[in-house]
């Protein structure tokens, strides 16, 4: 009996297989990068003088243990946070912020660098509230940054701090971290947490 | 005698597959290059929140990772539901976070110890009591670089 061929198993389709799995994967996939706030603690040594400072340059941000927010001592929504900051913070109520766009309200903040956030919370107190409260606060800066960037240099406070980290960008690094101190100098983010 | 020959009826001519295996090789180094390894197995639930603000992590050999939640169902019974502190592979306490810094300290060379950073990975549910505590203990270490870790999005997420 003459010997018969095993019938060749047709893999044409085997192609369309590992494109569906790698279009599954492709969009499943996330690349986790690590990202997050970035936060630097305060030294342990404290200083025993007190430093003095108006009650108006304060900005008390307080979370209750039912993740409820206090805000100068007026109950409010988490959406309303960064508008409130950022018009504490770009009040220059002392008229030596050239910058400022604020009111000019005597009752709030001096000027940027003066103006301070506290933030208090509570043992109960959820992360993810806290998270979003720190979000917010972080956010109200980078907002007055971006406008003062774009208003002094044409471009934003993200982008350039994106720049400064890109290791394929062209152009005068030096010059760049100038400008984002002065920023930062501009607009120094003053959060201090009560314990 | 013909010369040609008169084409054998029917049937679909085989298709070539020869670049079969350069697809599922194309697959396999992509997914080589791109999957991050877990470094530590979690023990406890870890759901990061949500932030519009955040900013990477460059340097993954300078950061020092503390994981922060509820241990997860398969250690409910061992180590209760309170949240709870994970350092490497291990449920610890607010008073190893000393020894754990210390020697992630001395892994490194003397020069990058000022660029360390620790992520701190906390469940959103857990509670700000025991990142407090932590974030206590990391100042009396000096690790005052700190980054707490959240995933892009919108904070109503929370």
């Amino acid at each position: 009996m003459a010997k018969r061929a095993a019938p060749e198993v047709n893999a044409g389709s085997m192609a369309d297989i590992a494109f569906l799995l790698l279009i599954f994967f492709l969009v499943t996939t996330t690349m986790e990068k690590d990202s997050g706030i970035n936060r630097k603690l305060p030294p342990i040594e404290e200083s025993d003088e007190e430093v003095i400072i108006k009650q108006k340059n304060i900005f008390t941000v307080l979370l209750n243990n039912r993740d409820q927010l206090l805000v100068e001592d007026e109950l409010m929504e988490l959406k309303d946070l960064k508008t409130a900051a950022i018009e504490f913070l770009d009040n220059g109520g002392d008229g030596s912020c050239t910058y400022c766009n604020g009111k000019r309200n005597p009752k709030s903040s001096d000027n940027p660098d003066k103006a301070i956030i506290s933030l208090k919370n509570e043992r109960k107190t959820s992360y993810g509230m806290y998270i979003s409260v720190q979000n917010e606060l972080v956010a109200a800066y980078n907002v007055l940054r971006n406008k003062r960037a774009q208003a002094q240099f044409g471009t934003s406070f993200i982008e350039m701090q994106k720049n400064y980290k890109d290791v394929n960008w062209i152009g005068n690094k030096v010059k760049l971290k100038e400008k984002i101190d002065q920023i930062k100098i501009e607009y120094p983010q003053k959060l201090s947490e009560v314990q | 005698m013909s010369k040609f020959k008169k084409k054998k009826g029917g049937g679909l001519p085989a298709i070539n597959t020869a670049s079969l295996p350069d697809i599922v090789f194309m697959l396999l180094f992509f997914f080589m290059v791109a999957t991050v390894m877990r470094e530590n197995t979690l023990m406890i639930e870890n759901k990061l929140p949500s932030a519009s603000e955040v900013e990477k992590l460059e340097k993954k050999n300078l950061v020092m990772y503390i994981y922060i939640g509820k241990p997860s169902r398969n250690y409910k019974k061992k180590y209760g539901t309170e949240a709870r502190i994970q350092l490497n592979d291990n449920l610890r306490e607010v008073s190893d976070i000393r020894a754990f810094i210390e020697a992630e300290r001395a892994d490194k060379r003397e020069e990058e110890i000022p660029y360390l950073i620790t992520s701190l990975k906390v469940d959103k549910d857990a509670n700000m009591g025991i990142v407090g505590d932590v974030k206590q203990e990391l100042r009396k270490v000096n690790a005052l670089k700190i980054n707490y870790a959240a995933i892009k999005g919108d904070v109503s997420r929370n």
